[in-house]
């Protein structure tokens, strides 16, 4: 049983035709080869599937493609614009807040998401708004200092320890 | 003369080097098997150097000196930009910058003109496993001499050319290059430490606009034309056989190819929802026979029943020096402990995943492993194929940490692949990865030992049921020393780990060296310090205890509920130190840790930004085994095998810590992806101990409430 599904992803309007139970990760990946977004776990535990669903942070790995219907989607690949990095992908190269690399897309877009309705946090506030992102490297730190530049370069300074 | 190991090495491996032209209009002089046009997409036409056994193959041991097999190094293509070919693999420690970063070195070129092909068994010479914190000590000072050779002959013939201007780019077009290719350069030395000016300098991982934009592959990004996604049928528990299944079942499936031969069931469907279903329905028909299997309850019993027999095909390894009877005899406190340290699993960020492709006979896997040629080889084996026949190329993997020495998610694409007749991608799901990957070995120790009246330690014997052999001598200094080390039967899979046995080795030694310094009422600093001679590792302690500011024991008040405590260690040639301070919760009884101080030291830092990261990330990871990871089964099933269950350290468990980082510029560069970790656990464990007067003899720590 198939059903068509029409989304906004990166800006762009697509229409797809599949099994309604589909995981949203899983049509980015494999339908619209969009690969920014990784399997980690499949249930919503590690957070390397993490997108942005109308501006929220979801898992995609275990949201259905037919939650995405109607909606806009962001993955990692949408993230820049016209070639200029989003200050959070600047700031996670900058800080060196990469060691596999494989968390980084869910680490931005969680911290995206974070900074547009927090855009001064504590580092309390960030801790909380990414302990559902799992880094097995644990670059943890140099992700913390990541997420403080870029709550800097985006103009909020940061509002230190809370 | 340890600080001179480095040049000597280098030298070394020098001499063996032979330069030699390499036209690529013409076919492989070589066993270098890649094509033409595949070396000109990856490199673009230029020199390739080669350079003889000892250099290209520096991990894999063996007598390569004088007349090895000729390997390419390293490529001048004609715009002067530098690709430098290895065998080894990057999955996240850290060795694509590094390697990069020596070429760059010793061509004295800037970083951003080299290059690094990796793991392409076409293209690269076989650097053995990325395993054993050998990239560093091995592979660094293959490239670095492979360029510095590169650089001299360079050089040389700049010096020939007219008006000395000759740059890189216009030596690599040069027609005289033929006939100068065929001397052998003098030995040219390794930059010296004191000249680097790209070693030594922080440096962060190179392609980081590939990762923060999603455009980096990693394997399991992997796409190919046509291609499938698999899934593979797997035992309901451990020790399960096959007795019958019906793989016809999925074949009904729109799209789906489906194949049984022997114990393998699996099936490719145009996409992973599709595979699973098909795999759903033929699990539905399959019968499975089971057998009684032990659970991790009886774990250590099961070890020390099972341990092997003197003489027996996997006897003992036992070591010994003077006599257990003396030095128990000379002894003031005698103690005996056992300590046991369970099964824990890597659990990278991306599990095994392989895309496999046969085009007109010949295999293609895309596979994250730590032992490219090692999965060549399985994938030669299983398909009854020639090396020729058989491409394993790792894109940079979604972690490792010694879990991914393996290639059964290579095995399993190729086999659905030839099946589907097109290329198969197959990524493991996390329960399968938590399950059927390997486990870092379990380990049972028993230990006595004896401390004269001055708190000198005079018997030593430490036995390890299962652990390994890593980090087994102690470094404590001692007359009457007996370590053993018995082979068991494992209930579970098991393998490498960051660390390996070392860790439980180090674990149990630190935490018992601790039971001992009480009994002699010694602080564990200074009892530590009055046993070691090795400076490298007393430096460490010192490094450590000084920034952690550490009292001895009696000289402050305590405060109820809270305890520090110390360890260290030496493993693969390096040394770590570490401080804990932990308080125990009111409720559990369980530590928290509230301070943590290590220093490590691995002879020259090489890249001071990655080896903090390397040291960071092993203490974190560490707390993971420190205190909340064990995998727990019962009779052949996992019962915790997922990211829900099985605790990992996240955010909040990042304590305040400080890593110091010792550098010796006199000494060669050691690995640092391993060692730092050794010493977390006993850290806390003594910290517990001190906390609560008893000590905490298993990993995780857990404390009596």
């Amino acid at each position: 049983m198939t059903t068509t599904f029409r989304f906004t992803v990166n800006g762009k309007a697509r229409t797809v035709k599949t099994e309604a139970d589909r995981p949203l990760l899983e049509v980015l990946r494999e339908d619209l080869g969009l690969t920014g977004a990784k399997y980690g776990c499949g249930e919503g535990q590690c957070r390397s599937c993490t997108v942005l669903l109308d501006g929220k942070p979801v898992t995609s790995c275990v949201a259905p493609i037919s939650a995405a219907a109607g909606k806009k989607v962001v993955t990692i690949e949408g993230l820049a614009k016209d070639g200029a990095l989003h200050p959070v992908q600047e700031a996670f190269a900058a800080e060196g807040a990469i060691q596999c690399g494989y968390c980084v897309p869910g680490m931005i877009l969680t911290t995206a998401a974070l900074l547009e309705r927090t855009p001064r946090p504590t580092d309390g506030q960030i801790v909380d708004a990414l302990n559902g992102n799992l880094c097995r490297c644990c670059g943890y730190p140099r992700i913390l200092a990541a997420v403080r530049r870029a709550a800097e370069m985006r103009g909020g300074a940061n509002a230190g320890q809370d | 003369m340890p600080d001179k190991i480095d040049l000597l090495e280098t030298v070394e491996l020098l001499e063996t080097i032979a330069p030699e032209r390499y036209e690529l209009r013409e076919p492989p002089a070589y066993e270098f098997t890649l094509s033409r046009r595949e070396f000109v997409e990856v490199a673009g036409a230029g020199l390739l150097i080669t350079v003889t056994g000892s250099v290209a193959r520096a991990q894999r041991g063996g007598p390569s000196r004088g007349g090895g097999t000729l390997e390419s190094r390293l490529h001048i293509a004609e715009d002067g930009a530098v690709t430098i070919l290895t065998g080894k693999v990057e999955v996240g420690q850290g060795s694509r910058t590094e390697l990069a970063m020596a070429a760059a070195e010793e061509m004295r070129i800037p970083l951003d003109r080299v290059r690094v092909v990796m793991a392409d068994t076409d293209l690269v010479p076989n650097d053995g496993l990325t395993a054993g914190s050998r990239t560093t000590p091995s592979t660094v000072p293959a490239v670095r001499a492979a360029a510095a050779a590169a650089r001299e002959l360079l050089n040389a013939l700049r010096q020939g050319a007219k008006g000395n201007a000759a740059t890189y780019a216009d030596l690599a077009r040069s027609s005289e290059l033929a006939a100068a290719y065929k001397q052998t350069p003098g030995g040219a030395a390794a930059t010296p430490v004191n000249d680097w000016r790209v070693l030594g300098k922080p440096r962060y991982r190179l392609d980081g606009r590939e990762i923060v934009t999603g455009a980096h592959h990693f394997p399991s990004d992997v796409r190919r034309p046509g291609m499938l996604y698999g899934s593979v049928l797997r035992a309901p528990s451990y020790g399960a056989t096959l007795a019958g299944v019906d793989p016809g079942a999925a074949a009904k499936l729109p799209g789906v190819t489906a194949v049984r031969e022997g114990n393998f069931v699996g099936c490719a469907a145009p996409t992973s929802y599709g595979a699973r279903k098909g795999l759903e329905a033929i699990a539905a028909t399959a019968r499975w026979e089971t057998r009684p299997h032990p659970s991790s309850a009886t774990l250590f019993a099961h070890l020390k029943e099972t341990a092997s027999k003197p003489g027996g095909t996997r006897a003992p390894r036992v070591q010994s020096k003077g006599s257990l009877e003396e030095g128990l005899g000379q002894s003031q406190y005698r103690l005996r402990a056992e300590y046991h340290v369970p099964f824990i699993q890597h659990a990278p960020m991306e599990p095994r995943a392989a895309v496999a492709e046969w085009t007109d006979g010949r295999l293609t896997v895309w596979t994250g492993t730590q032992n490219p040629f090692g999965v060549r080889d399985q994938l030669v084996q299983a398909f009854h194929l020639t090396p020729e026949k058989v491409r394993v190329i790792v894109p940079d993997t979604g972690g490792g940490f010694g879990g991914k020495h393996t290639g059964e998610a290579a095995i399993e694409a190729a086999r659905l692949a030839k099946e589907a007749g097109r290329p198969v991608s197959l990524r493991w799901t996390r329960a399968e990865e938590f399950t059927w990957a390997y486990f870092r070995p379990a380990g049972l120790f028993e230990i006595e030992a004896g401390v004269d009246a001055k708190g000198l330690i005079r018997a030593w014997d430490f036995t390890n049921y299962n652990a390994g052999t890593a980090g087994l001598e102690s470094p404590y200094r001692g007359a009457n020393v007996r370590t053993r080390f018995y082979y068991c039967e494992s209930p579970l899979r098991e393998g490498s780990y960051r660390g390996i046995a070392a860790t439980a080795n180090n674990f149990a030694r630190e935490c018992f060296i601790d039971e001992l310094a009480r009994a002699a009422s010694a602080d564990p600093l200074e009892f530590r310090l009055a046993n070691l001679d090795d400076s490298r590792l007393r430096d460490v302690l010192l490094a450590a205890s000084k920034q952690f500011n550490w009292r001895p024991r009696g000289t402050t008040d305590r405060r109820p509920g809270v305890g520090r405590g110390i360890a260290c260690g030496t493993e693969k040639g390096s040394y770590v130190a570490a401080c804990a301070e932990v308080e125990l919760d009111g409720k559990t009884g369980q530590p928290r840790v509230r301070e943590f101080v290590m220093a490590f030291e691995c002879g020259a830092i090489l890249n001071p930004a990655n080896l903090r990261m390397q040291v960071e990330g092993s203490i974190i990871q560490g707390l993971g085994g420190a205190l909340t990871e064990a995998i727990d089964f019962d009779n052949g099933q996992l019962k915790n095998g997922s990211f829900a269950k099985y605790r990992v350290p996240r955010f909040r468990d990042v304590p305040p810590f400080e890593a110091v980082l010792v550098n010796r510029p006199d000494l060669a560069p050691a690995g640092a992806g391993e060692t730092p970790i050794i010493a977390v656990a006993p850290a806390i464990a003594n910290a517990a101990f001190d906390a609560t007067g008893e000590p905490s003899r298993s990993m995780p720590v857990r404390t009596k409430a």
